[in-house]
């Protein structure tokens, strides 16, 4: 696999001179696009079907056997949809939120290893940038709620944008625990630290489980999911920002959450579950490709997204506002301190 | 020697953060009614800094934190006299805050604050701390102005200043980025070895002179840079005015020192200039302008303006005896400035504010005591002889006709003298007016005590000045020379 | 030839001017507010061609990411009259040309000499695994102590500052207190009552 690969950018090079390095970076692009989108569409499938079993239904059934044919009958049904634009909407930045809603959902993959060595950018500050990248998510939302001239939207941007700077503290916080642990800010060189341990017990969700679950939570937090998604609040605001969308514009937020749910479940699985890395390094595990599983930590994340959907009720705003700054930022500050602590000590062993 | 023990002389910087962060925690438990507690840690901590200041001076300049931080003479005896004028407008301060339910230990604690921020511009030795110091002292301040809330007139105040600071911090950081670019470094004696050495690239060198004096100008707020200091001084409760108008003169002059004279002294004749043009129109625009005004505290104000044209132009001269007459203006001022304010409070109580021309008639009828003690201020800041004020101004001037400053001079002369008018007119409405009022002056003991020993101390510094004139000669002469 | 690194400078400083002076002219405050936003990301590409990649970073994730979405969560809810902030443009207008004026001519005579392209030193180029952050951490504990821990201090005052300003007790508020109400237990909120059972009546 890796020697094909080798010959191909050889061949390439020799072929397109110059022209190659920018080609072969739009392939990878693709490369790692693609699958998003289609797993975009799965998740869906895939959500209303665990909350199908969950709610002892049997989920979307009818198009495609299993149901499997109906995540692209929504999508064309959104595509042929008509797109209206409120007659007194700021038109220009109407039609921009959501493309500012998916871009940076899109343009954080640029540093998530999915095995070793396979990320389309090896960058020393990943970790920064993947911080970098996830706080500009919230501008879709804002200008999309402010451009709608509508109370509803206006109202779920607003609630958005507070929660997500909220949370954003916490999970920076979180993150800079992991960074401590791993003493890089290389996401490669963050999974190659929980390498040598045993398996799983190498794994940082072990020292950082504090950080593992706030980093969760602020996750779900920020990509606006049930219990926390008051930005979309039904009961109350319609559907909060995005009540003036139809057709595409509504699709490419729709895209754009999802994305950013499994770029969650991706950056969970890298910073604490190891990555790449087998649970058990030994032989039946450790011949399994990497890149298997990092899917399947992430779908395991991806199924919490879900369950949790299914189980909690919808938290209030000022108890969403409390969790975030008073509980979860005072213990992120607090394990900062204990971790940093402990790495000076003997019995720190990762 | 281990690290702690190289540290000595911030001790007093550290001790001051330490015994803030004590007080911030040891406040969440104390009732409203119990307050004195909060108020009697912060005047320790003052005692506290004093002790360890005094203690650990050392003769000679003594770099730390590579660079950032000097301790010399003119340092501690700057930072020894913030300490006094911060515990004196603190006790002037008490009972006036109390009497508008202001008296809270975030007003304290931000006092502190500022203090930190003062000592750290008093001993700077990089533009990075210089900056960093004045923004911990403006920011205190800000929020002081603005803790009366339910007040427009201090929410106004406070904007205007807050607004207007943050104009003089971007043209301050404009012209020091300037500076680093044509220099290659924040460190003031690094640049001043620079400049020195010769710079290739001379305009970009006095475009970020230019933009510092701007930046200098307002937070000293000389004229045409002054708008903020009527409305901040008038819209402010007279504690923070008080604050606001003492002892970060005396962190003023120290950066002025720090960032004109130390870093740019071979610049000397392109700023020199500049100063001269501000400290004409400040004293010419402080003096005048003070004629005019009915509230004593808007005419503080302008009277403020017009001695720090009085400190420009010491600075100006630009050679010791400059030097030492400004900082012992400085000292000067901040004594007077104490009293002045002092006595407004004094004379103020719950619900009234005696900060009217008016609310001056008659006052020896009222208190002849008090009468006095304003008089013999009044006199200090006009520069009438046996009073400290004469003496103050006298030096500056002696200073600047020695560098040859003689139309300046001449200037200053001339605006003090139109100054001394309405100086005079307090004293003429304490003595020769009926009072308007006759409600009895709540004189509380601690602060009449103060204002008693703050007057005489003006009549006697102007009796016996030498010994504080030394202090300031020789503090200076020490950090210059010994660069 | 010209690099591909200095027509991306040439484009993101374009970009950049473009942005910061749309700042300033936009007529809606809103808008305002994105072009800085856009001037910010372009600033901070440039910082990633100087090979600045934590400012640059850091430009985004507290300017743009955290510093902006507050402001314009502000500038949003305003209800600015433009009429009446324009009122006295006119009145002010030559005054602000001549001073601008000034300014362009310094800036002209200053920067426009010859001398100030040349004095600039070549970008030191560092290898791919050279890491400023660690360059900066090192700096900021070790050159820069002081004023770094100033800088700490400073936003314990902006915190103590903005508590002190804000923070009002009122006596109507109606907000819960969240221990009691997870301490609650079913005694204190249902009382069963036994309803003796009628008989239906006649």
């Amino acid at each position: 696999m890796m020697e094909l690969l080798q010959t191909l950018e050889q061949t390439g090079q020799n072929l397109l001179g110059p022209l190659w390095l920018p080609l072969w970076t739009l392939i990878k692009i693709v490369v790692i696009v693609a699958p998003i989108m289609g797993s975009v569409a799965y998740l869906t499938l895939a959500e209303r079907k665990i909350l199908g079993f969950m709610q002892v239904r049997p989920g979307p059934n009818r198009v495609g056997y299993w149901g499997l044919l109906q995540p692209l009958a929504d999508g064309i049904k959104l595509l042929l949809k008509e797109i209206i634009i409120p007659s007194s909407a700021n038109k220009f930045l109407f039609v921009a939120a959501p493309v500012l809603a998916l871009m940076p959902a899109l343009a954080a993959w640029a540093v998530v290893p999915f095995g070793d060595g396979m990320e389309l950018a090896n960058v020393n500050a990943g970790l920064l940038y993947i911080l970098a990248m996830t706080s500009l998510g919230v501008y879709g939302i804002i200008i999309a709620g402010w451009a709608s001239n509508s109370k509803y939207a206006f109202l779920g941007a607003l609630r958005s944008a507070a929660q997500i700077i909220s949370y954003e503290l916490a999970m920076g916080f979180a993150l800079v625990c992991v960074l401590l642990a791993a003493q890089s800010m290389n996401l490669g060189d963050i999974v190659r630290g929980q390498s040598h341990g045993y398996g799983l017990l190498g794994w940082y969700f072990i020292p950082l489980f504090p950080m593992f679950v706030v980093y969760f939570i602020a996750g779900v937090a920020e990509t606006n999911r049930a219990p926390f998604d008051l930005a979309e609040d039904e009961a109350t605001i319609v559907a909060g920002f995005h009540t003036e969308y139809s057709g595409m514009g509504f699709a490419l937020f729709f895209l754009a959450e999802y994305a950013n749910m499994i770029l969650i479940a991706a950056l969970s699985s890298v910073m604490f579950l190891g990555g790449w890395l087998p649970p058990i390094n030994i032989a039946p595990f450790n011949m399994i490709p990497g890149l298997f599983w990092m899917l399947g930590k992430m779908s395991f994340m991806l199924f919490l997204f879900l369950w949790f959907r299914a189980t909690f009720p919808r938290y209030r705003y000022d108890q969403l506002m409390r969790l975030g700054w008073k509980v979860f930022i005072p213990l992120t500050l607090v394990w900062l301190v204990v971790v940093a602590a402990w790495m000076q000590t003997p019995l720190w062993l990762w | 020697m281990t690290y702690l023990s190289t540290l000595v002389p911030a001790y007093a910087e550290i001790f001051l953060l330490v015994m803030v962060c004590a007080i911030l925690i040891v406040d969440l438990f104390v009732t409203d009614p119990n307050r004195i507690v909060t108020y009697l840690l912060v005047q320790l901590t003052l005692l506290g800094c004093a002790l360890i200041t005094v203690s650990t001076y050392q003769p000679g300049v003594v770099h730390l934190f590579h660079n950032t931080f000097v301790d010399d003479m003119m340092s501690d005896v700057l930072k020894l006299l913030s300490y006094l004028a911060m515990s004196m407008a603190l006790v002037y301060s008490r009972h006036y805050l109390m009497a508008r339910g202001l008296f809270t230990g975030e007003f304290m604690v931000l006092a502190l604050f500022a203090l930190l921020g003062m000592m750290v511009m008093i001993s700077a030795s990089h533009f990075i701390s210089l900056y960093i110091g004045l923004e911990l002292l403006s920011l205190s301040l800000y929020a002081m102005v603005a803790l009366q809330r339910d007040s427009a007139v201090a929410t106004e105040a406070a904007m205007k200043y807050f607004i207007l600071g943050a104009l003089a911090s971007g043209l301050l950081l404009y012209g020091m980025s300037m500076l680093y670019g044509a220099t290659g470094s924040l460190d003031v004696n690094a640049i001043s070895a620079a400049i020195s050495h010769g710079v290739e690239n001379k305009q970009l060198l006095t475009f970020g002179l230019v933009f510092i004096v701007a930046g200098l100008a307002f937070k000293l707020g000389a004229v045409p840079f002054h708008m903020w200091v009527p409305d901040v001084y008038h819209g402010a409760p007279t504690a923070m005015t008080l604050i606001i108008g003492s002892a970060p003169k005396l962190a003023a002059f120290a950066f002025v020192m720090r960032l004109l004279v130390e870093s740019m002294q071979p610049l000397m004749m392109h700023w020199s200039g500049m100063l001269a043009i501000l400290a004409v129109l400040s004293m010419a625009l402080g003096n005048i302008s003070a004629i005019a005004q009915t509230n004593l505290k808007r005419m503080f104000a302008y009277s403020t303006i017009a001695h720090m044209g009085f400190l420009l132009l010491g600075v100006l001269s630009g050679n010791i005896d400059g030097y030492s007459s400004a900082m012992f203006y400085a000292v000067v001022y901040v004594l007077m400035s104490l009293g002045g304010f002092g006595m407004i409070m004094l004379l103020s109580r719950a619900g009234f504010e005696a900060d009217n021309l008016d609310d001056f008639k008659g006052l020896n009828q009222r208190s002849p005591w008090l009468a006095f003690i304003m008089l013999l201020l009044m006199f200090s800041m006009a520069g009438v002889p046996p009073t400290v004020g004469f003496y103050a101004k006298f030096s500056v001037l002696q200073a600047a006709v020695n560098a040859g400053h003689i139309p300046l001079v001449v200037m200053a002369v001339l605006f003090s003298l139109i100054g001394a008018f309405y100086y005079l007119r307090i004293v003429k409405l304490m003595y020769f007016d009926a009072p308007e009022s006759h409600v009895p002056i709540s004189m509380q003991p601690d602060s009449s005590v103060l204002i008693s020993f703050n007057g005489l101390a003006v009549l006697l510094l102007g009796i016996l000045p030498g010994n504080l004139m030394a202090v300031c000669a020789v503090s200076v002469q020490q950090s210059l020379l010994l660069h | 030839m010209i690099s591909f690194e200095t027509i991306v400078f040439y484009l993101l400083a374009a970009l950049s001017v473009f942005a910061a002076v749309r700042v300033i002219t936009a007529r809606n405050p809103v808008h305002a507010a994105l072009f800085l936003v856009l001037a910010f990301c372009g600033m901070a590409g440039i910082w990633l061609l100087l090979e600045a990649e934590f400012l640059a970073m850091t430009l985004i994730l507290v300017y743009v990411g955290a510093v902006m979405v507050l402001f314009l969560f502000v500038v949003m809810m305003l209800d600015i009259d433009l009429v009446q902030l324009r009122e006295g443009f006119w009145r002010w207008f030559p005054f602000g040309v001549a001073l601008a004026a000034v300014m362009v001519f310094e800036m002209v005579w200053v920067l426009g000499n010859n001398r100030t392209a040349e004095t600039g030193t070549a970008l030191v180029k560092h290898d791919a695994d050279y890491s400023n952050v660690k360059e900066l951490g090192r700096l900021i504990y070790t050159d820069y102590v002081f004023p770094f821990e100033l800088a700490a201090v400073l936003l314990l005052i902006a915190i103590v500052a903005a508590i002190a300003l804000t923070l009002r007790r009122r006596k109507d508020s109606k907000t819960q207190n969240v221990a009691q109400q997870v301490a609650v237990k079913r005694a204190d909120r249902i009382r069963i009552v036994k309803v003796p059972a009628e008989k239906r009546g006649e």
